[in-house]
Parts: C-alpha cells; structure tokens; sequence
C-alpha cells in the first residue's frame, strides 16, 4: 500500500531496479546473514490512519490532567510562565524546526544568528562573557560544569549543595563517575546551604563548588559569602546554576565572580512537557572559553565584508577531536534555544524585570495568606518564587485531593528526603491571580485541617 | 560597527521604550521587595534584552527563517543524519496540552495517559530492535552512548572485573563514540577497516583482549555498509569478556529486516531525531533512547517506567542502576513524535521506510559513480560515500562541490566523513524524497563533476547565489566574538 510519507510508485521502483542491475529489493539486502535476518513481521501495533490517530491520541492526551484543566501551584525546576504567542509560531517556522546543526553556514545563517542572540542573551542576564548554544537541560549543563572543573583545576573533590535541585544531584554523581570524581554534599541549614560545613570542607583538593541561586526551597544564597570563601582557595571554582528569569531582579552570579553559570531557560517560552524537552545553558568567562562543551557561535565577515555567523571553536568537540573532545554532546536543544531566544525579546530590558517581580510580589501575598491561614512558612530568607509550608498530613495524599478541587499543589519535598516530609514547595508565578491564589489557600487549609 | 549592508541582530531594532510582551496587572498588594534584600543581591544594571515590538520580532525571525534551510526548504541528503520529512501530525500531537501542559512532579495517578504512551513507546523500540528492555531517558544519541556505556562498565564492575578500561571504536565511527567511550571513563581504542570498508577482523582480533569493556559499532557502518561478519565480531567480543554496543545512527536501513538484539548486541542507542522522524530542530533537541539485554537491565538508569497491569509508575528503587542521566523522564515531547510516526508507518510501514530508503541510496550510487569515485563497490544500505578524488586532482575539493551545491538550493551531502575515505562526500537520500528530486540532484552533481573539468573557477568559487559568501572560519576562530556588543569598535 501506499504510504503518504513515501513518494516510490511501483514503476519508479522497476526502473530504479532496473538501474541498480538486481530484480528486486530483496538482493540489496543480501549481505545480510540468513541467521539474522529478521523473519515475519514486526510485532508492533497496525498502522491507523491520520484522523483516527489523532483522535486515539488526543483522547489519551485528554486521561491526564495538566496545567490548563488545573490550576497549579507546582515548580520545583519546572515553571509554567507566559508564554507569547509569537513563540509557538516562529518555532513552528519548519526552516527552522526542519533543519540539522548549521555545518553549512552559507545556508544557516538564520539558525546561526537566533543562536548568536541566544548567547548574548544569556551572557546578559548571567553577567558572564561567553554563553554556549545550549546543553540538554539545567541538571545535566550542571554536571557537565562540576566535571569541566575537576579537569581544568586538576582535582577531584567537588563541594555541591544539597541545596541544589535534587534530581541534578543526582545527575552530577553519575556523570562524577566517569573521571572519578569525589562529590561531598554539604547539607541545607534553615533552608540555605550550611557555609560552616562548606569552609570545613573546603581545602586545596578542592575543584569547584556548586552552589544553586535560588536554591531548590526557593531561597536566596549569599553568593557573595559563598565566594569570599571560596576565595580562600586560589584554584576552586564558583559554579552557579541559576534560574534566568530570578536574574531579572536579583545580582546576576557574575557579578559575584562565579567562573560558571548553567541552568535551565525552559522558564522562557518553553512549556513543561512532562519534564522535557527544555533548554539548558552554560555561561563562563573568557578564560574557559575553549573548555566549554558543545557549540559556540561566533561572528565573522565573508568574502565582501559582510557580517556572518559560523559555529566556531570547533576543536573542543567530538566530530573533531574525538577521544581528545571537551564533551561528548553533539545534539543539543538549539529549537528549545528559539523558542527562549523570542519570550527574551518580547520581554525585553525592562519586561525581563516586570515578570520577575510579579512572580516575587504574588508568592509574598501567597505566603502571608499561608501565615494568616495558620501555616508554617518553614524557611525566613529573602526568596524568589518558591516558598515551603509545612502540612499536617501526606502531601501525596493532600495533592490528590487539591486535585479533586481543580488544583495542581505543590512539591512534595517527602520526594527527596524523609525529613521534608509534609513539607509542601509552593511556586506561585505571574500567571496567578489574586483570585487563584485566595481559593487555593482555602482550599488547603480546609484538608489540612 | 555594524555595517549598512549587514542583516541587522534584534539589539539593532531595539529602541527605548517599545516591548512585545502582555503580562498580567499585578492584582495583589504592592510590597517593597527591596526591603527584603541586601542591595548587593539587587540587580543594578537592568540586562540589555532588545525592546522591540511584537511585529519587529516576528519580522526579525521570519526574514532569519529565510536565511536558513531546512527539510521543507530542499532536499538534505546529508548522511549519517537522516534527514527525513518531519511529519506535520506529529507536531500537532505533541501540542495537546494533556500531553504539552503536564508537569513532570504530577502524581503518576494524573498522567496516566502520558505513561501509557511511553510505556508503549518503550516496548514497541524494544521490538524493533530485539532489546529486551527500552529507557526513554537519555537527551541525544551521544547521551545514549554516555548511558550504555556507563551500564556496561557497572555490569564489569559488578563482576569484580575492574581492568576492562577500553573501548574499541571503528575507524569509521562517529566522532561522538570515542568522546562518549572518554566521558564515561574509558580509554577509546581503533579497529581498521579492511578493503571492503568493513571491519578488519584479525586487526579486531588484535586490540581485543581481557581489558576490552566493549564494542562500539554502528550497522549499517558509516560507509553504508553492511557489516556482514557481525557474527563473527560478536563472538570475538563475547569471548574476550566484552560487550558489544550498537550505534543507532543508521537503524533507518533496517527496520524489519534485521534487529541488533539479534545480531548479538548488548546495549542499543536509537536516535528517535533520525529514524522516527524528531525534527532535528537546527541541532536540537533529540532523543536517544537505550535498549538493553536481560542481563543488563538491572543497571538502566532510574527511575524505570513499568506496570502492574493496572497503573503505570515509575519504580525508583533501583539498587544496581547507574544512577539518574537526566532530570525527570528524558525528552517527552521528542518521543510523543516519535511514537506519532510509527503508530503512522505499522509493522509493515517501517519495513518499507529501510526498503525505500536502501533503493534510493543504491539507485543514487550507481547513478553517481560514473562521475565521482565510489571507493567500495557493493550494494550500500541506507546511504553511501563517494570520494572527490578525481575531482581534486582539477583542483576542485570537496568543499568546493558542497558549496556549489548551495546554488542548486540543495544542503550538501555530509563532507570529509568518514574519515578513512579521501575527499569524502556521504550521501542519504532517505525514502521520503522521490524519484524527481533524486534525478535532479544527480544532474546536478554530473554538471558539477563537468564544471570541474571545464570551468573549474565556478566550482572553486561558489556559492554564488546564497545570501552571504564563504565566511571566515579562520577569523571566527582567532578572534571570537561570541556576543553582540553594543559599542563595537
């Protein structure tokens, strides 16, 4: 049968055939041995047709419940934002979302150039000098800066907050063990990390470490503190991983010194789908510019003088130097990149700040009407979107519940550890109205009791 | 200084004052959030983002869309890619908001529908490989690789076999093999290949040995032949105590003709942004799924998708795993594609894909061998390489033909890869272009071989037609500018 995605008729095929010099299909695949050649039919679901498929698959969409049939409340590194309209319309551009990396830059220079903007985007709102086009996401950006660390400073230990985000850390122990790394986590103390426990731990064996701002529960690090004890140590490098939209309103890590930033620009025109893909970045100085992993777009004149765009510093990666490469990534979230490239440039300087503020300004009315409510706000620091309570039951069970009422709740920080353990992590962002916010507070107060 | 006739960057359009955004009033009390904080956590210098208008930013981007190549632009038969039709009812399904809105911390009980769709995606990959066991996890290809190879040096490990630090990789294998084989702690050690392109099987015999942790192939090779002595390198493999490690990068040859599972692989990387159609997206984002054996399947990295039949969940407790790869469950909305595509194409669909995709490219190959070198005679599979040697010998590189391609409106082939071929230019076709479009580019390629010959200036000299001419690479790389600078001297 003919199949809509392939365009060979039967009398293309004869003469096809006919020009290779076989009879049939078969003989192309005779190199094959017999004992592997795979038999029968694959054991696979039949093919459904267009309408049909759409319509299976949307009312498998519709058994879940999501961020439009929910009001949610839930973050914990994953954020539903404004998204513009523009966004899902320039990425749906299909020379952009049909393209490969931009090797030929002759024909690129549109990809090339987004990811130009993309990087300088980033530099600005980090406060570092080089960005690269992007990593696959926040945590392994993350993990990919704690192992360029240990290579660049010729050491072993890395000092990484447990502060971070959860599912991060744990990325960073595996990615650690493949130059054999040691991780020592420093613990959380009033809900930042423990700098009594970090300046014990740090020592000259030290490469870097990571710091998270704001952390996981929401709260601020004092990266200026963090730094000047890193300070102590000539070698040990800073490495942030950070929130871009937060950097709207507070110091960026640069300003600080730190020698990387990554993160995650999902909060940037990216919907949550389920946890990817979004976009990760990594920020650094111009002394790390030719560690970094992945691609970098760089600017340059063609043969008339024009101003063009190139990916550029290309010894740093696998297709050139092999085994010798900075990093084995190759793919990375350039569409992803776009798609924050233009919720960037509709913000804008001053939109960038606004949506900041709002998201600050509505979880501080969220947590005092916790406080009113009779809840403990649990941590007291200066805080960006995020804020725990704590509950008087499971919060699994607690979240079912909310969810009965038309609400997604927040994050069941039990998750990661048995000392959270109704302790519930709230993210309120601009998209919630005073209305939501008032209901949702009521609501759990009521089944909490 | 920006140049009057250089394309403008979006912090040129910017003026005082304009925005393209709509966010909400703030509906709640005013507070002083400066109050809260030390000044030296207050931002003092607001970040220099463009103001521009929500038309501007449209404009910006559709005019750099037109700058830029894609499937639906012209043919791409740039190999080792797959640069295939990205299916349009896939990206209306990865669009629902019960499958784009859904929050990755959302109690599994709400998402039923989605864990549903991976799980199937998960099984149905198995099958088509012959794996036993399928991880959704892993972000790209090279990520795959990453995670395989972590699972086959656990597995070692986990026998007490702690001197298995290499990993043997194909002359012509992808770069990112050797650098994952690195990432993972390994050392990255070379098998040649033989005069048919093939893996020389005494040189295989004479790297591997008791400090083998694995093999990393990719069949079809890179050449876009069969490796036909798989059998046989399986068994040397296995023998020696290592294991065998199947690069997905060319499973668009085989679909339904032959399985790696059966071919004796340990660990498979599929890459769901090629065969299944992903859209590459201009580099971004992928997916690179994993397939395992039984005996390797306790170290699939946490947390696994599985089911009681009733519910499906996620099972964290997971004591021999290599640990997370990933935050939350690997690239949902490249897979919510992928599995559009193959509940599109069925059984019977995918078999004709790699039956297709294999006419195409030996239809090509014989076509284009007249003209260009075609250093390994036998039938290819999904894709071919052809060198530039006679060409050369004018004075015409590869680079120039790839250029000279531009004009025709074509993406050129893959150049100088592999790297054991001379001048080499890899061409895929794959099933979705049709006869027309393949006669076209190969008269294309015929006059650029006789251009070569007769005008080789015109070749040397192109592209002539694009919107920018060669760039300089040199430059870019001893002088980086990495970002737009306002005040640029």
């Amino acid at each position: 049968m003919q199949h809509r995605y392939i365009p060979m008729t039967k009398e293309d095929k004869k003469s096809m055939l006919e020009t290779v010099g076989v009879n049939s299909t078969e003989e192309l695949f005779a190199d094959i041995p017999q004992e592997v050649r795979f038999k029968g039919e694959l054991n696979i679901k039949p093919a459904k047709d267009e309408y049909e498929l759409k319509k299976e698959l949307t009312q498998l969409a519709e058994q879940n419940v999501n961020l439009q049939s929910h009001t949610s409340f839930l973050g914990a590194g994953v954020y539903q934002h404004y998204i513009p309209s523009i966004v899902d319309h320039v990425i749906s551009r299909s020379e952009f979302y049909t393209a490969y990396t931009p090797y030929q830059p002759e024909i690129s220079q549109g990809e090339l150039q987004a990811i130009f903007e993309f990087q300088t985007m980033i530099s600005e709102l980090t406060g570092m000098e080089v960005s690269n086009s992007s990593m696959y996401d926040g945590g392994t950006a993350l993990a990919e800066a704690v192992n360029l660390s240990a290579g660049q400073t010729r050491k072993k230990k890395v000092l990484v907050s447990k502060a971070i985000h959860p599912e991060s850390l744990e990325v960073i122990h595996t990615y650690a063990k493949g130059p054999d790394l040691e991780i020592v986590e420093i613990d959380v103390k009033d809900g930042l990390t423990d700098l009594d426990q970090l300046k014990a731990e740090l020592d000259e064996d030290t490469a870097s470490v990571v710091i998270q701002y704001p952390n996981f529960l929401g709260q601020v690090e004092p990266l200026k503190e963090v730094k000047e004890l890193i300070s102590s140590q000539k070698k040990t490098m800073m490495l942030v991983s950070s929130n871009p939209l937060a950097l709207g309103y507070l110091t960026p890590p640069g300003d600080f010194g730190a020698d990387i930033v990554v993160g995650d620009a999902q909060v940037f025109g990216i919907p949550a789908q389920y946890g990817g893909p979004h976009c990760g970045y990594f920020a650094t100085t111009k002394k790390l510019m030719r560690k970094v992993p992945g691609r970098l777009v760089g600017q340059t004149v063609d043969e008339e003088g024009r101003r063009g765009f190139v990916l550029t510093l290309q010894a740093r990666e696998q297709h050139i130097r092999r085994d010798k490469a900075t990093s084995n990534i190759c793919s990375n979230q350039a569409l992803n990149a776009l798609a924050s490239s233009v919720a960037m440039s509709a913000l804008g300087k001053h939109g960038v700040k606004e949506m900041a503020t709002l998201n600050m300004k509505k979880a501080r009315y969220a947590k005092k009407l916790f406080e009113e409510e009779g809840f403990e706000v649990v941590y007291k620091g200066p805080f960006f979107n995020e804020f725990v309570i704590k509950v008087n039951q499971d919060v699994r069970e607690l979240n079912q519940k909310l969810i009965s009422k038309g609400f997604i709740g927040g994050f069941d920080l039990g998750r990661v550890n048995e000392e959270w353990n109704q302790h519930l992590l709230i993210a309120v962002t601009e998209i919630r109205t005073k209305e939501e916010i008032d209901q949702f507070v009521k609501e759990l107060g009521d089944i909490n009791g | 200084m920006a140049n009057h006739k250089d394309f403008p960057v979006i912090f040129e359009l910017s003026k005082e004052g304009r925005v393209g955004y709509s966010l909400p009033d703030l509906d709640v009390p005013e507070v002083d959030l400066d109050q809260e904080f030390s000044s030296d956590y207050i931002r003092s210098e607001a970040p220099d983002l463009p103001e521009v208008s929500e038309l501007q930013i449209m404009r910006h981007y559709t005019a750099l869309s037109k700058r830029n190549h894609g499937v639906d632009s012209g043919f791409y038969p740039l190999g080792s890619c797959t640069m295939k039709y990205n299916p349009k009812i896939n990206e209306d399904v990865a669009r629902i908001p019960g499958l784009s809105q859904i929050h990755p911390y959302q109690d599994e009980r709400t998402v039923q529908g989605a864990l549903a769709l991976m799980y199937d995606l998960q099984t149905t990959l198995a099958e088509i490989t012959g794996m036993h066991e399928v991880t959704l996890q892993p972000a790209a290809g090279a990520h795959g690789e990453w995670t395989g190879l972590m699972m086959i040096r656990a597995f070692h490990e986990a026998n007490g076999d702690f001197n298995r630090t290499k990993v043997i990789v194909p002359d012509s294998a992808h770069g990112t093999n050797p650098a994952s084989a690195t990432v993972a702690g390994f050392e990255a050690v070379t098998v040649k290949s033989d005069d048919r392109g093939l893996v020389d099987l005494e040189d295989l015999k004479r790297v591997v040995g008791d400090d083998t942790a694995a093999l990393m192939l990719t069949n079809p090779n890179t050449l876009g032949l069969f490796e036909e002595h798989i059998l046989e390198m399986a068994k040397i493999v296995h023998d020696a105590g290592g294991r065998l490690y199947y690069d997905g990068a060319n499973l668009n040859a085989i679909m339904g003709y032959a399985r790696p599972g059966d071919m004796g692989f340990d660990v498979v990387h599929l890459n769901l942004h090629k065969t299944f159609t992903g859209p590459h997206g201009g580099g971004g984002p992928g997916s690179g799924p994993v397939g395992v054996t039984e005996e390797l399947a306790k170290y699939l990295p946490k947390p696994v998708l599985t089911t009681d039949g009733e519910q499906y969940f996620f099972d964290h407790d997971r004591p021999h795993s290599i640990g997370r790869v990933k935050p939350y469950y690997g690239n949902f909305g490249i897979n919510v594609r992928a599995y559009t595509y193959i509940r599109s194409m069925g059984p019977d669909g995918l078999k004709q894909v790699s039956e297709n995709a294999v006419l195409n490219a030996n239809y090509m190959m014989r076509r284009l061998e007249e003209e260009y070198e075609l250093p390994f005679k036998q039938h290819c599979k999904h894709e071919f390489v052809l060198s530039g040697k006679k060409q050369k010998k004018l004075g015409v590189r590869t680079l120039d033909i790839a250029k000279r391609l531009l004009d025709f409106g074509y993406h050129p082939p893959t150049i100088y890869f592999p790297l054991n071929v001379e001048e080499a230019l890899m061409v895929e076709p794959t099933e979705t272009e049709s006869k027309e479009t393949l006669d076209e580019f190969i008269d294309a390629m015929i006059q650029i071989s006789n251009e070569a010959k007769e005008d080789p200036e015109t070749v040397q000299e192109a592209p002539h037609t694009t919107v920018i001419s060669r760039l300089d690479e040199t430059q870019a790389a001893r002088k980086p500018v990495l970002r737009y600078y306002k005040d640029e001297e």
